[in-house]
């Protein structure tokens, strides 16, 4: 089980609204899931190195040339809003 | 109609370079069966062919995973936050299969993000198993395999993370393959776990496959930093014994947690390739069973990470009447993803929150080390690695979605090979009833060979393919 406060706190990491069933149901089964994950906890790891990536790839670099960019009215079309050729937020302010 | 139904991919692409094939008749074969989809495998069917490209795919036309972006095309990757979304681009690699000769046919229906194992965590609705319309087809490539058992598509691509090519294509009883990490641009896939993902082609039969597969390798991809050059070049494959290859199984991936009717199919696959000369024996693979854990824990924790892009600002679903910025972002991610993307963000973000990241995310890590050094010391000894390529045969609708490790464990054999980075493939190895008992259903092998290995795994897959004699054809659908 996993504290209602701890999964509200997480969700705030996360930029997630959560209803309270939600809060409920996500405590439950992040408990259940984080039981399984446990059992890595009995493997003794402390000299293996850890792996992020599966190849060996070291500063994949491509040429400094200058390639045209995206077009703005595409980088655009897909927004929800658009103010003054650029993304629009709320802001309390506006 | 079913003359060209009935062709495999290889055979459509050499009838139409003989001229004794339309590429518009046969494009407009698939139009119309994707058009009239029962399944529901499909999210975006094409009008009508686009221009015609010479190539090796020969007009062969492709169904292509949602995820993949398209430009002018819905590329949702199953989720409502991206409905309607139409991108400014298209992937690298459906860009070199549409460059040689395979027109894109429709977008396939997933689990949302690529997070599931039965498709039925799509925004839009879950897709049928050909074989049992009430039944699942896996996932989360859940629309492609579907499509191409139906015969809705000849071919289709699809994306692994940690079985979601390999497990579908299992359930509906076609070949699918997980190339080795890197060699595969991930340009354009709307990312999951990035360290994992890679693109693959789901088909018929294995010669399609290598036939798919070798134009979707090749340069590297200056826009994919983690891509590679593939060594040399994919070969159609002829092989058809086994004399002196090593086949070495695991036990730890081959005995408990799998269903019987899907081990005798297995044990029967095993008895074949000894019949074809191959050697076979019990391997170890110590760390695999602890492979779900670790998996549970970096794939949540990359795409917590990949996931923060939807925050309503740039694409994709906003909601509305926000007072502030906080609450746009908050409102927007709670409306537009689903239940099982909401989890495994949560649990991403909690395995590397301040005082969990080295006990969870640390940790997973060391045991994916391990992995590799398990399956580098297995290839000393053996070519390949076979294991049942799911623990089950295709469930039943809404049997598994209330229960999420349940659902997890459906990658219990493909996820060791997925954190390894290395290639496997799939392929038919009889029927079996479901435990309840029931109309037999497709079981799949997993071969596993070391990385870059693709063409040498390839034709042992075809050489058991022969002896199997799998009729691929899903009952009802034809």
């Amino acid at each position: 089980m996993i504290e209602r406060d701890e999964v509200r706190h997480v969700a705030r990491l996360a930029r997630l609204q959560l209803s309270d069933e939600e809060v409920d149901r996500m405590a439950v089964e992040l408990a259940g899931v984080l039981d399984h994950i446990a059992t890595i906890a009995e493997l003794d790891l402390d000299a293996v190195e850890p792996t992020s990536h599966v190849v060996a790839v070291e500063n994949a670099l491509r040429d400094d040339e200058p390639q045209p960019s995206l077009p703005r009215e595409q980088a655009l079309a897909g927004a929800p809003a658009v103010a003054d050729d650029g993304f629009a937020v709320p802001s309390p302010q506006a | 109609m079913s003359e060209i139904l009935a062709l495999s991919a290889t055979a459509a692409a050499a009838a139409v370079a003989a001229g004794e094939l339309d590429a518009g008749e046969l494009f407009e074969a698939y139009r119309a069966r994707a058009a009239a989809d029962q399944l529901n495998a499909f999210v975006w069917v094409a009008e009508r062919a686009p221009a015609a490209v010479a190539g090796p795919l020969g007009g062969v036309p492709l169904a292509v995973k949602d995820l993949f972006c398209t430009a002018g095309v819905p590329s949702q990757s199953g989720s409502r936050i991206l409905e309607g979304y139409c991108p400014p681009y298209t992937a690298t690699v459906v860009e070199r299969l549409a460059a040689a000769g395979a027109p894109l046919l429709g977008k396939t229906n997933q689990d949302e993000f690529a997070m599931g194992s039965s498709t039925e965590n799509s925004g839009f609705g879950p897709v049928r198993n050909p074989w049992d319309r009430g039944r699942v087809p896996g996932g989360s490539s859940g629309g492609s395999a579907a499509a191409v058992a139906a015969r809705l598509a000849p071919w289709a691509l699809g994306t692994d993370t940690g079985g979601s090519i390999r497990q579908p294509a299992a359930l509906c009883g076609i070949v699918g393959l997980k190339p080795t990490y890197g060699a595969v641009s991930r340009y354009g896939m709307i990312a999951f776990a990035s360290s994992l993902d890679q693109a693959g082609p789901l088909t018929r039969d294995v010669t399609d496959a290598a036939l798919l597969y070798g134009s979707m390798v090749g340069a590297r991809d200056p826009r994919d930093s983690t891509s590679l050059e593939f060594p040399g070049t994919i070969e159609l494959p002829q092989r058809t014994d086994l004399a002196g290859v090593r086949i070495g199984v695991p036990v730890e991936l081959s005995g408990e947690g799998i269903e019987p009717g899907v081990l005798r199919a297995f044990e029967a696959a095993l008895e074949l390739m000894r019949g074809l000369g191959a050697s076979v024996e019990e391997c170890a693979l110590p760390h695999a069973p602890h492979a779900l854990a670790a998996y549970y824990v970096l794939a949540p924790a990359e795409a917590s990470s990949n996931l923060a892009r939807f925050d309503g600002v740039r694409y994709g679903y906003r909601a509305a009447g926000a007072a502030d910025l906080m609450e746009m972002y908050t409102r927007t991610r709670h409306d537009g993803f689903g239940p099982e993307v909401k989890r495994r963000i949560m649990l991403g973000t909690y395995a590397l929150s301040s005082g969990y990241y080295d006990a969870y995310y640390g940790r997973a890590q060391r045991v994916r080390t391990k992995i590799a050094q398990d399956f580098a010391a297995a290839f000393g000894r053996f070519d390949f690695i076979a294991t049942p390529t799911a623990p089950g045969v295709a469930f039943e609708l809404g049997a598994k979605t209330a229960d999420p490790l349940a659902m997890y464990l459906n990658d219990f054999c493909t996820v060791p090979m997925s954190l390894a980075g290395i290639p496997a493939i799939s392929i038919p190895c009889g029927l079996a009833p479901p435990p309840g008992g029931g109309l037999e259903l497709p079981v799949g092998l997993q071969l596993a060979g070391p990385a870059f290995s693709e063409n040498a795994l390839l034709e042992a897959a075809y050489a058991l393919e022969q002896a199997i004699e799998f009729d691929g054809s899903a009952p009802n659908e034809a």
